[in-house]
């Protein structure tokens, strides 16, 4: 480096933390060498994140959430979408790199969120590390629920609807809670701008707090890696941990890849495939919000679908309270459920490499069943028949993955972890 | 194991990411005709012609700008001179003269804007352009209707059959049939009583040029939309490669 240029970082580093944060959370971050396939998704979702903020910024430029209607008796939020889409130079691109972007973060996260239950990266010392991470969970089910209401088409509307007159049923506060949500006694203008003002200021804030705390966290105890050792436990004579390599440049590198064969699949789906088959974007969100004409079935989009599944499946009414109000109940609980992960689980080892059948087995049933969760989400109900039944049944496995795990985990025959990482 | 049920999960990842869209509606299903979607330019033309001479009265096109029609390979005084009815510029919209309250009072219901029709007209039961396919061919007359008209796919529509003339009359023969679960269910045959001013195989193409015009209406991007996907996946096709091998070389000292 030209001496300048060292005495122009010299003059910033004895100001402010450049080069000692550079390296404390790149160039001498030392993350474990045998990262596989899984530990993409971290980085990913990271990238979904700005995509979706810098997308953002440029739809608000032309965005108006306004709930009257024009002079073609269209509501304007609704014209201003489509005005985006073929008035705006570049503006269906950015529509539906921001539509696209939504499921994709769905997906990223869901695959992040399985990586740290197959190899127990929520467990000690990483606890606080998943919590953040629930945190960001439910922050992003707020943002794109808010956000799903603004093209204000009928799916947006009915689905909000649907959604804030759940509130109404919590005892007591419900009902008022409810009209504070909506800001009205319907879902109405009033609504409308204020899940904007939440969409693109509060939640986002909120959001990238998070993910900041989650980050710093990582760094401040360590990544886990697929084996589940910890790689501080054996370090060479300088202090660096014999089986971890620099973050930057091996893994900046690495997750390149990552980003490219990401960008790759969110491409076809963008340019070929924008309306995700009509789950990415509803067919009947084509159709402008009108609050006399209910659709026949409103289906929440494919991410909530799991949950919307435990809300639906309890049908009894218990306490002498309602059972819709047991539904939310669940519904809630089977989010915050996953807070609760590194203390449910008991067991010895902290990868699936070195789990017992029984925990294997127990974590493939738990995927199958958010899948199936997930489908008959999106079904109209059959009034107790078949459909029904099954969304109970797997409603109860899900809580027993979680609730039985404390035994399950201790009773398993483990292997023994190594001492080192596997390549 | 650890492979096989990771192959498995991953299997699944995908079967749920592309699953096909199961029947979303709650009534019974349509049993829709295929439509012999365009995006030939000059069925596209056409279907411009029949949209703006028949639906474009009382149905709105609002997000359609009419120099927009050059992208389907229209020239601007080609537009002035033939499609410029319900505007003064060419710049202006495809909106109509007809009020909502008008709308309401003469037919029951404000007719909808069109625009998004193709696209909102999707379902389980097939694609909007299947179901407008469809539609538009399956009006026969019932007198028992303000309008004198009725619908196969959409029963009791407000609309009248406004392609009657081209395509002639239908009679519907309906059959009370038992369902096999209890009820009733109505099964409707038709046949055309008087034929129009074109062939049955004539209106069909017809109907399917105003049905891609439609597709095309949706979003009109969608073409270039798909030309251009092609080349990013291409870019990022040789990017991989790069990127994959500037990876391989950064990690060759780790083992």
């Amino acid at each position: 480096m030209t001496t300048k240029s060292q005495a122009l970082l010299n003059w910033v580093d004895e100001r402010f933390p450049l080069t000692s944060t550079w390296k404390a959370h790149l160039s001498e971050y030392y993350a474990p060498k045998n990262f596989n396939f899984w530990y993409f998704f971290g980085s990913l979702a990271l990238m979904v994140l700005v995509i979706q903020i810098v997308t953002g910024i440029f739809l608000v430029m032309h965005y108006k959430p306004d709930a009257s209607l024009n002079a073609s008796g269209v509501p304007v939020a609704f014209a201003a979408v489509e005005y985006i889409m073929r008035d705006v130079p570049g503006g269906w691109l950015i529509r539906y790199m921001h539509s696209t972007g939504a499921s994709a973060f769905f997906v990223v996260v869901y695959l992040h969120m399985f990586r740290g239950m197959l190899y127990g990266s929520y467990r000690k010392p990483r606890e606080l590390i998943w919590l953040f991470g629930v945190g960001i969970f439910l922050a992003l089910m707020a943002e794109a629920f808010m956000g799903y209401l603004l093209p204000w088409g009928q799916m947006s509307f009915w689905g909000a609807q649907v959604i804030v007159n759940l509130f109404s049923a919590i005892p007591v506060i419900g009902p008022d809670l409810a009209l504070v949500i909506r800001g009205d006694f319907v879902v109405s203008d009033a609504t409308l701008n204020r899940f904007f003002s939440f969409h693109v200021i509060a939640v986002p804030l909120v959001l990238i707090g998070l993910v900041l705390a989650h980050i710093v966290a990582l760094h401040e105890v360590g990544s886990n890696n697929p084996d589940g050792v910890e790689i501080k436990k054996k370090k060479d004579a300088n202090g660096i941990p014999l089986d971890g390599i620099p973050f930057h440049p091996y893994y900046t590198v690495k997750d390149i890849v990552g980003v490219v064969g990401f960008l790759f699949v969110f491409s076809a789906v963008l340019f070929f495939a924008p309306e995700g088959g009509g789950y990415f974007l509803e067919y009947n969100n084509f159709l402008p919000a009108d609050p006399l004409v209910t659709p026949p079935h409103i289906a929440p989009v494919w991410y909530f679908t799991p949950f919307y599944s435990l809300l639906r499946a309890v049908t009894y009414p218990l306490f002498g309270l309602d059972a819709k109000f047991w539904g939310v109940i669940a519904m809630g609980a089977g989010v915050v459920i996953f807070a609760f992960l590194p203390w449910l689980d008991r067991s010895p080892v902290k990868s699936i490499r070195y789990k017992g059948p029984i925990f294997k087995t127990a974590l493939v049933l738990f995927v199958i069943i958010f899948f199936i969760l997930g489908y008959l989400g999106v079904q109209p109900p059959d009034n107790g028949g078949i459909k029904d039944r099954t969304t109970q049944i797997c409603s109860v496995l899900y809580f027993a993955f979680f609730l039985l795990m404390p035994f399950y985990s201790k009773m398993d025959k483990c292997k023994a972890e190594p001492e080192r990482v596997t390549s | 194991m650890k492979t096989r049920a990771m192959k498995f999960v991953k299997r699944l990842l995908a079967a749920a990411l592309f699953a096909p869209v199961v029947a979303m509606a709650a009534g019974a299903a349509l049993h829709l005709d295929k439509a012999p979607v365009s995006t030939d330019p000059a069925a596209l033309q056409n279907g411009a012609k029949v949209f703006v001479n028949y639906c474009l009265n009382c149905h709105a096109a609002s997000f359609v700008r009419y120099n927009r029609l050059k992208d389907i390979g229209l020239s601007e005084d080609l537009i002035k001179d033939n499609l410029l009815f319900t505007a003064d510029k060419i710049g202006e919209q495809m909106k109509i003269a007809m009020t909502r309250d008008n709308g309401k009072l003469w037919f029951g219901a404000p007719p909808p804007d069109l625009t998004l029709v193709a696209r909102a007209r999707a379902s389980g039961d097939g694609s909007g352009a299947d179901w407008l396919y469809t539609y538009l061919r399956q009006f026969y007359r019932d007198p028992s209707r303000p309008t004198g008209w009725n619908n196969k796919v959409f029963e009791n529509v407000g609309m009248p059959h406004v392609l009657w003339e081209l395509q002639g009359d239908q009679v519907a023969h309906i059959e009370e049939k038992d369902d096999g679960h209890g009820g009733m269910h109505k099964e409707v045959s038709l046949e055309l009583s008087k034929p129009g001013t074109q062939t049955a195989a004539e209106y069909d193409k017809t109907v399917a040029d105003l049905v891609s015009f439609m597709v095309w209406m949706g979003e009109p991007m969608a073409e270039s939309r798909k030309n251009i996907g092609t080349f990013v996946l291409l870019f990022l096709a040789g990017l991989f490669v790069l990127s994959y091998l500037l990876k391989k070389n950064f990690w060759k000292d780790i083992h």
